[in-house]
């Protein structure tokens, strides 16, 4: 019998392939999930919309899936717009364990063409004394800072 | 060609779409060659996500002409004439003050144009565009950041800035003014009329400048063209260094 909360279990060990500790529940990704006799229809939410992982992020979700032995759907779901908010709060407390500091606020209040910048902590040292490196970082959803206490650069996931 | 007599919906996706692609694939050439590491990475998370929304509009216009037409079909199987991006997207890099004066203009204009999306009588334009602005507002903040510390940087820099900004003007000035391809779609409410959004444009251009230390630009005559299938030299180099794989393995994959 495949259940709701089988199907659950499975997804929550998907893992962002850019960010490993974060599994696609985590995430938020996960907008609906329908169970119709032998099939699993998926809606996903894209993160970024020219971010390349989603592709692997499919792949993985039917590999994970594979084991309950029914057919698979993934739908894309555009609306709403995927946001940082949806991320979950253990999801942040292990971006942060990570080393990637996690999004500061709520992405719902600031859009605009300048908002202005939250203190983002440094992920290593917790120093609030921390400088914009370059707002574009290793992937399109993160930005680059540097802590001015202990030095040390870092991965901030950007409120989006 | 199946696309080649689009009704005036799907080639005002198409016209959407041909703006992201191409200023997507012209900023690509940045990979590689940026000045440090993090501004080549931060050109190529923009070109990135502008190749990724071109393949959102894409999609959508091939589902509109249907007859299993697919958005590669639309990317690489397209002549010049039938493309319909602003002239503006499809200029050399330049220097690095080129790209991003090209980039500062473009930025803006996308994000008001987005804003007017986001109330389009299409629905899926209307998500796409909720979708799309979030990106576009992190580029426009990007590409003014990186105009101010040229036009507020060194007598060098400013100079150098200046002239990028007076060269793209005219071809900012085409954003405005409308071609059939945007009109009809204004009639349909599913865009704006270009015109309207100037002075929103221009009053964030001109704030931008002013922090820079830099004078007010002169949009001048528009150098035009690109929306009705009239390119410069230029587009055909694109096409054929994006197009030519395809077109000569049309079946590949990967």
């Amino acid at each position: 019998m495949v259940t709701l909360e089988r199907i659950k279990e499975h997804l929550a060990l998907v893992m962002d392939p850019e960010v490993p500790v974060l599994s696609i529940v985590d995430l938020g990704l996960v907008r609906s999930i329908e169970v119709k006799e032998m099939l699993i229809t998926l809606g996903i939410a894209p993160t970024y919309t020219g971010c390349p992982a989603m592709d692997v992020i499919h792949d993985r979700i039917r590999e994970a899936l594979s084991v309950l032995e029914t057919d698979i759907k993934i739908e894309s779901v555009l609306h709403p717009p995927w946001t940082t908010d949806w991320m979950s709060e253990a999801g942040k407390k292990k971006l942060e364990a990570y080393g990637i500091a996690p999004p500061v606020g709520k992405a719902a209040d600031k859009r605009s063409l300048w908002g202005p910048s939250a203190a983002v902590r440094c992920p290593r040292c917790k120093s609030e004394d921390t400088a914009l490196v370059s707002l574009f970082g290793s992937t399109a959803c993160k930005s680059l800072y540097q802590c001015q206490g202990c030095n040390e650069p870092f991965d901030y996931f950007k409120c989006f | 060609m199946k696309w080649d007599t689009c009704d005036p919906k799907t080639a005002y996706v198409l016209h959407l779409a041909d703006d992201a692609l191409i200023l997507g694939q012209r900023l690509s050439a940045w990979c590689g060659h940026g000045p440090i590491l993090e501004q080549d990475i931060a050109l190529t998370n923009i070109a990135l996500d502008l190749v990724g929304l071109a393949r959102q509009y894409y999609g959508y216009a091939a589902e509109l002409i249907g007859e299993g037409c697919t958005e590669n079909d639309l990317a690489y199987f397209r002549d010049s004439r039938a493309f319909m991006n602003h002239l503006i997207c499809e200029q050399p890099n330049g220097h690095w003050g080129d790209t991003l004066a090209r980039q500062f203009y473009f930025d803006t204009f996308h994000f008001f144009q987005l804003e007017a999306l986001a109330q389009s009588s299409d629905e899926r334009l209307r998500h796409i565009a909720a979708k799309a602005i979030k990106e576009t507002s992190y580029h426009a903040q990007y590409s003014a950041e990186w105009i101010i510390r040229l036009g507020d940087g060194t007598e060098e820099s400013h100079a150098k800035i200046a002239q990028s900004l007076a060269h793209y003007a005219p071809f900012a000035h085409e954003f405005f003014v409308p071609a059939p391809v945007d009109q009809d779609a204004h009639k349909m409410g599913l865009g704006p009329d270009v015109s309207s959004l100037l002075p929103a444009w221009k009053e964030k251009v001109e704030s931008i400048l002013t922090l820079a230390t830099l004078p007010a630009i002169d949009l001048g005559f528009a150098k035009k063209g690109g929306k009705d299938g009239v390119h410069s030299e230029h587009h055909g180099y694109i096409l054929a260094e994006m197009q030519s794989l395809a077109r000569a393995y049309p079946d590949a994959t990967w």
